[in-house]
């Protein structure tokens, strides 16, 4: 297989698994417990979490272990909005976000709160200025994902946090997407709460971390005993945990010389494919993009029908097509940037991994011309739409 | 998630492309997903002695709109009307509930195509140019 969907998942590094297994079978010991069994376990918990607030310059009090990016993005949107009940009732999120916060923006605001989803311009980027005009007095927290799982888009957080602070307001950024691939530094972002999982950068999955700054308050979402300083209950995930440890050592030694190889593929990647097809888009080519990320609009042509037929040849990418969507809804992102539904229609993402030779792409420059060619001649749509302009 | 057969018609779809002068067109989308189905039928006779079809769709809408194709020629226009989208998602050994609809596609699209076609042979300009 010619896997090209690591913004979806990655494999498990071998290094990782290997580190999990001894904590699976002898080291089995829950860290609650006072024997030495738990006691190491608690230390290969602690160790992993000062891994983790190393990667990005935080302390190791500020790291809270969860299942996934989603529960820490529901964890800190839920959590804050409780929290500060009395402050005011009302979010601000970008109109991209991923389905975890935009989803738990949505259940908050049929509980009553009120939430503000900002528009995002032609780059596909938030502008501070309606961030700006959109604080209120009871505005509570302020959620902007740090790079588009679709499109790779980086947002300007820096920009936005400083925005939000000198309203008093708290910064969440959902970083799944940017922690493990770049340097992250929490201080120099300016962000409060910063999500990430394990399972985007060669950890294994259900696990993650939410990064909370000292000091700011939220409620639990998971109540029970007093694991992770009583703001997440549950028995530590030891094996998890162990594994998100190394996964961080290893993208913290391995992510420069990834980011130059990386972003070398994809740029060749590119170009090669614009002489390739005719009448093709890359989303947002001109703008600061993840390295490893390449969404493909293809005119006329339906995303789904695109990806089985790559299938057929081996080769795993997504689409934002309402085809293949459970919900039959084009991709909310590039809506959002100003596509029409048919360009979400015919949307290909490419994402690029640390496995990913050029050989790999290669093979889907010599195939997917000819997947391309063959539905156009089955398509009746023909000049029908356009798309907004943009920098190249 | 396809049975072979929806995926065999969705590689190898037969009577892609549109008919010259067809007896009837019938175009069609789905209001679910905003996908689009066009439908050629040449006819003699009441009898459908040619169709195919342009889809803009997933693979269980290219596949249904083969299967069609291939249930209708050699029917008389009565036959064909007769014919749902249940008839051509179990021709092709069932479709995965959420495509269904995809199906409805295939069926509207020859249903227009023999409107289209019955509009003009009721319209006696049509039958003096024949
Ligand atoms: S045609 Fe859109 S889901 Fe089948």
């Amino acid at each position: 297989m010619i896997y090209l969907d690591y913004n979806a998942t990655t494999p498990t590094d071998k290094r990782v698994v290997e580190a999990m297994i001894p904590f699976y079978t002898e080291q089995f010991g829950n860290p609650s417990s006072l024997y030495t069994a738990g006691q190491e376990a608690k230390r290969a918990v602690d160790q992993a979490r000062k891994k983790v607030a190393d990667l990005i310059h935080a302390s190791e009090k500020e790291i809270i272990f969860t299942s996934g990016g989603t529960e820490s993005d529901n964890l800190v949107l839920r959590g804050v909005a409780r929290a500060q009940k009395k402050k005011g009732n009302h979010i601000i999120i970008s109109s991209i976000e991923h389905h975890a916060v935009l989803n738990t923006a949505k259940a908050l605001e049929n509980e009553g709160y009120s939430v503000t989803y900002l528009l995002v311009n032609e780059n596909g980027q938030v502008d501070p200025q309606d961030l700006k005009r959109a604080i209120r007095p009871e505005t509570i927290l302020v959620s902007i994902m740090h790079a588009n799982n679709e499109s790779g888009v980086m947002e300007p957080i820096r920009e936005l946090a400083v925005i939000a602070h000198e309203r008093g307001v708290l910064f969440h950024t959902d970083a799944v997407q940017t922690v493990g691939k770049l340097p992250i530094d929490v201080a120099d972002l300016g962000v409060d709460f910063l999500s990430a999982s394990a399972h985007k950068f060669y950890g294994p999955k259900g696990i993650g971390f939410l990064y909370a700054k000292k000091g700011v308050r939220f409620t639990p979402q998971v109540v029970g005993g007093s694991h992770e300083g009583g703001k997440r209950a549950g028995t530590e995930n030891v094996p998890a945990i162990v594994g998100l440890g190394v996964a961080v050592e290893i993208a913290a030694t391995e992510q420069k010389e990834e980011m130059i190889r990386g972003r070398k593929l994809r740029d060749d990647f590119e170009e090669a494919l614009l002489s390739a097809i005719p009448e093709v888009r890359i989303v947002s080519r001109g703008v600061e993009r993840l390295y490893n990320t390449s969404l493909v609009l293809v005119k006329y042509v339906e995303g789904e029908s695109m990806l089985l037929y790559l299938d057929f040849e081996g080769i795993a990418v997504s689409t934002g097509s309402a085809c293949s969507s459970s919900s039959l809804e084009p991709s909310h992102v590039l809506l959002s940037c100003g596509y029409p539904e048919e360009a979400a229609h015919g949307s290909i993402r490419f994402s690029l991994g640390k496995f990913t030779t050029s050989y790999h792409l290669k093979k889907v420059l010599i195939v997917f011309p000819p997947i391309v060619e063959k539905l156009r001649k089955m398509s009746p749509l023909r000049d029908v739409y356009s798309y907004p302009p943009q920098a190249d | 998630m396809y049975s072979e057969k929806v995926c065999e018609h969705f590689r190898n779809p037969r009577n892609v492309g549109n008919i010259e002068n067809a007896d009837g067109v019938g175009k069609v989308g789905n209001p679910t997903c905003g996908d689009v189905m066009v439908m050629y039928l040449k006819i003699d006779d009441d009898v459908i002695t040619d169709a195919k079809f342009e889809t803009f769709g997933c693979a269980a809408a290219i596949a249904t709109s083969s299967m069609s194709t291939e249930l209708i020629i050699g029917k008389t226009v009565d036959e064909a009307l007769r014919i749902t989208n249940k008839t051509v998602a179990e021709a092709l050994d069932g479709l995965p509930p959420i495509k269904m609809h995809c199906s409805v596609l295939a069926e509207d699209a020859i249903k227009a195509a023999i409107d289209d076609y019955r509009s003009k042979v009721k319209s006696p300009m049509a039958k003096a140019t024949k």
